[in-house]
Parts: structure tokens; C-alpha cells; sequence
């Protein structure tokens, strides 16, 4: 399944200011194991040691938080779109 | 062969229908919003008008009447003072193809002398008139719409970006009270993205260049100056009186503050932030959908959440986010269309796109979960500046 996860402006520093990157995964945990293959360091900012998203960072498959549908071991289908949001603060 | 008028209005009586204010009344009293036009002019409106009546003065109802009546099917109640002008105005609907036309008998006077409910509008002045004479054309907006908007009051939060497009706009829009809080003053490198403040305002603090810029451009406006950093223990007050919060802050601590509060008043917010080239959107309604901590229940660590001071923002993103948050909040005001509640709309700049996602409440919310420890009573003890993170209950099921 090759999917596409959209990489937020803070975390593009990670990836050669990429905005998007494709994997090839079947969850998104699996995913995100894929993101830090291709550039180490970028998944502690997303997921706590033990697998968890960090509670500063929303989820999305296709516009839909992963914690309405079944967190990191939401299946992903070919073309889906995985979207990283997190909080942002700036309104000055 | 020319008539005479006397002559002409009895012919025009007998061709049209008419309906007298019982019969009127009895289906407003059926909740069956019947289309009630009344076409006298202004200042007889003013003087007050039957309720859910659309107005159009005689002079202009062919040229109006197909716009707020499609349906040539529909039926159509038309009054005047005393039901002579309704029947001229029967007859031309009738030519026009409507076919269920009715002049109320009797007209206004009529329908007051029954003792039956009427509606005073709210008197405009002639500026007025002029200032809002586009929104009073639309018709979700319109006199009534408009009133309200000068009625509300919205609180924004933060002088800057985001709030100043949201000011300007709500100032324009004729959005009665504006608040602002901020405490701090105009810098130089401010006025790259906040319109609200000018090159020899530097120095001045934020709400007073606010409020001026404000009150030149609607004089309408009352601005009421919130000049203070938000505590916990302040924040239930400035929040209490206002409707709708357009949330502009810079911090993460002031977010969860106002998140916080806003659940406990049940007010809604119009939340924006920005960073770079991106900028995301959404409004928080408590009990309809899901709250700042639904999303994020805590603030990244500081490390990892750069600020504009320190990441920069393209000068013009908060215009385009500050005025959705704008857009927003007029509609929760004027409860029109479909705000943005369990709706994120994120704004990617340098791509120009659009992206909407979608976010349900979280049962285990610490704020506006079941199990939230938060109330008025315990929210001024808790330091915002020196954490975030709220406690729950532990369940029973636990």
C-alpha cells in the first residue's frame, strides 16, 4: 500500500522541507515506522517511546482523527492520505 | 375612457381577493409562516409591523417580489395601513403570475385595533442606512440580522495577526462591542502582518491603537479595552459578558486558559493559528463539538513548539486566517450556515489549498469530558503558566 503523509511546517526540517512523503505501509504506526526509517529522529516528535501519539499531535487518515477510528493500528488502503497536525500556537 | 380613482379601486377590489387579520393571525398562530408582505412606506414600518412580515414599500415590490417569493404557487398576504394600497399591490402580483394572493382587509390599523402582536424594528439612523445597506440586501442578514450584530459582543484575544483582520472585519460588519486583550505595546516589527496598528503608534500599547483604529473606522462600535494578561483568576470575568471569543493568542498557556474558561461559560470560540506558510481554523462550541483539549489534550514541550517570534510568518497568512475567524464568528452570531464545529480547515499558503478534517469530541476530555475536574470554583487555582495538563477522575469503571 503506498501512501502519502503529509508533513506539518514545524516537522520539515526533517525532511529536506518535504511537504508530503511516501511509504509504503499498512498501518499508521507502520507508516510512521517508515517516516523514521527515511529520516531518523522525526517519530519522537510524533509518537511518545512506547507507540502513542503525543498528546500534543492529531492523527488524520483521509480528514478523520485516528482516534475515532482505531488509533496507530488504523489499516491504511493504497492512496490514503495520512495527515499530521500538530498544535500550533502562533497568532501574533 | 379615462376612470376616476374612486371608480378604479372599486374594480380593482372586486378582482382581487381579500382576508381579514383574524384569518391572518389564526395562521401565524398555527405556526405556519405564512409570506406576509407589507408594503407601506419606512417610517410606517418603523412604527411597527406585523411579526415575520417581509417589507417591501409598494414602489418596489414588482421589482422585488420575485426574489423573495420564487414560487408563483405560494400564497401571498399583502397589507398596507388600511387596505387600499394592498389591493393595488394584490392586483400587480396577480399580473405577475402569482396565484394565491390575498390583501388583508382593514390593513395595519386593522390588525392592531384586534390587540394582536406586532414588532417595533430597530430605528436606524440615515448613516446607518448607507453603512450596512449591503448587508441589509442579503437576506440572511438583513435589518433584523443587522440589529443583532449590533447587539453582540464579541471578546478577541491578542491585538495582533490574527486579531487584527478578525477586528477590522467585526468592526466594519457592525458588530457592536468589540473586546480586546492584549498587554502589550506596538512594535516595529508588528506592522509587517497587524493591520490594526501604524508606523507612529509604536510604543502605544495594543488596545489603545486598537480601539482607535476601530473607532475611525465604525463609530458604532463600543471598544472596551482589556489591557492585562489573562489569569485564571481574571479570566471568568473577561470572558462572561461576551458571545463569541475569536481566540488570537500567541501562547500555548493562554490557549488552554481560554479553552478552559470558554467550556466552563459555554461560550464558543473561533480558534486560528499560524506558522510560516500555514494556518489552521476551527470553532470550539461547547456540547456541539469537541474542544481545544479534544484535540490536544496538553501543550507540546517549549522546545518543540516555536513561536512567530521564532519560526516568522509569512505577513499576510493571518489576514487570510484571521478573517475565516471573522467569518466565523458573524455566522455563530447571526446563527446562519454551518460553522466550523468538528471541522479543522487547515490553509496550506505556498501550495494554496485547502484541507478539512474532521475531529469528534473525546469522551476521556479533561475539560469537557465526563469525567473533567474543572469548575468555576477550582479553575483560579490552577497555574496556566506553569502547566497545562488538567486532572480527571478516575472513573468508577477504573
Amino acid at each position: 500500500m503506498t501512501v502519502t503523509i503529509l508533513i506539518p511546517a514545524p516537522l520539515r526540517r526533517f525532511t529536506e522541507d518535504r511537504a508530503s512523503v511516501q511509504v509504503e505501509a499498512k498501518t499508521v504506526g507502520e507508516a510512521l515506522t517508515k517516516l523514521d526509517e527515511l529520516y531518523p529522529g522525526i517519530r519522537e516528535r510524533i509518537c511518545e517511546p512506547d507507540g502513542r501519539v503525543r498528546r500534543f499531535v492529531s492523527i488524520f487518515v483521509n480528514g478523520k482523527d485516528i482516534r475515532s477510528l482505531q488509533g496507530v493500528e488504523t489499516p491504511l488502503a493504497d492512496g490514503d492520505e495520512v495527515g499530521i497536525i500538530p498544535a500550533m500556537a502562533g497568532g501574533r | 375612457m379615462a376612470r376616476r380613482y374612486e371608480q378604479l379601486f372599486q374594480e380593482i377590489k372586486r378582482a382581487i381577493r381579500e382576508v381579514d387579520v383574524h384569518q391572518v393571525y389564526q395562521q401565524l398562530r398555527a405556526g405556519r409562516r405564512p409570506v406576509i408582505i407589507d408594503v407601506r412606506e419606512r417610517e410606517e414600518w418603523e412604527q411597527g409591523y406585523i411579526p415575520g412580515a417581509i417589507f417591501i414599500p409598494r414602489g418596489y415590490l414588482e421589482m422585488r417580489i420575485e426574489e423573495e417569493v420564487p414560487e408563483k404557487s405560494t400564497p401571498i398576504y399583502i397589507y398596507c395601513a388600511g387596505g387600499v394600497r394592498s389591493a393595488f399591490a394584490a392586483k400587480t402580483l396577480e399580473e405577475l403570475g402569482y396565484q394565491n394572493v390575498y390583501s388583508v382587509a382593514g390593513g395595519f390599523s386593522a390588525w392592531k385595533h384586534a390587540g394582536y402582536p406586532f414588532v417595533t424594528p430597530r430605528q436606524w439612523t440615515r448613516e446607518q442606512l448607507q453603512r450596512y445597506s449591503r448587508h441589509f440586501l442579503i437576506p440572511e442578514v438583513g435589518e433584523e440580522g443587522q440589529a443583532r450584530l449590533l447587539d453582540s459582543k464579541v471578546l478577541i484575544i491578542g491585538a495582533g495577526g490574527l486579531g487584527s483582520p478578525a477586528a477590522l472585519y467585526l468592526a466594519a460588519a457592525g458588530v457592536g462591542t468589540i473586546g480586546i486583550v492584549d498587554a502589550d505595546v506596538v512594535d516595529l516589527s508588528n506592522l509587517q502582518r497587524q493591520i490594526l496598528h501604524t508606523t507612529d503608534r509604536v510604543g502605544r500599547p495594543k488596545t489603545e491603537s486598537a480601539r482607535d483604529t476601530i473607532q475611525a473606522l465604525n463609530p458604532d462600535v463600543n471598544v472596551v479595552t482589556h489591557d492585562v494578561w489573562l489569569s485564571s483568576q481574571t479570566i471568568l470575568d473577561v470572558l462572561r459578558d461576551y458571545d463569541v471569543i475569536v481566540n488570537g493568542a500567541d501562547n500555548f498557556p493562554t490557549r488552554y486558559l481560554v479553552n478552559d474558561a470558554a467550556v466552563l461559560l459555554g461560550k464558543p470560540v473561533v480558534d486560528g493559528s499560524i506558522f510560516r506558510f500555514d494556518g489552521q481554523v476551527t470553532v470550539y462550541k461547547p456540547g456541539e463539538g469537541p474542544c481545544y483539549r479534544c484535540l490536544y489534550p496538553e501543550p507540546p514541550p517549549p522546545e518543540l513548539a516555536p513561536s512567530c517570534d521564532q519560526a516568522g510568518v509569512l505577513g499576510v497568512l493571518p489576514g487570510v486566517i484571521g478573517v475565516l475567524q471573522a467569518t466565523e464568528a458573524m455566522k455563530l452570531l447571526l446563527g446562519i450556515g454551518e460553522p466550523l464545529v468538528g471541522r479543522v480547515l487547515l490553509y496550506d499558503a505556498l501550495v494554496a489549498t485547502f484541507r478539512e478534517l474532521h475531529v469528534e469530541r473525546d469522551p476521556e476530555c479533561a475539560a469537557c469530558g465526563p469525567n473533567s475536574t474543572l469548575t468555576v470554583e477550582t479553575i483560579g487555582q490552577i497555574d496556566y503558566q506553569q502547566s497545562c495538563i488538567l486532572p480527571v477522575r478516575r472513573s468508577v469503571a477504573d
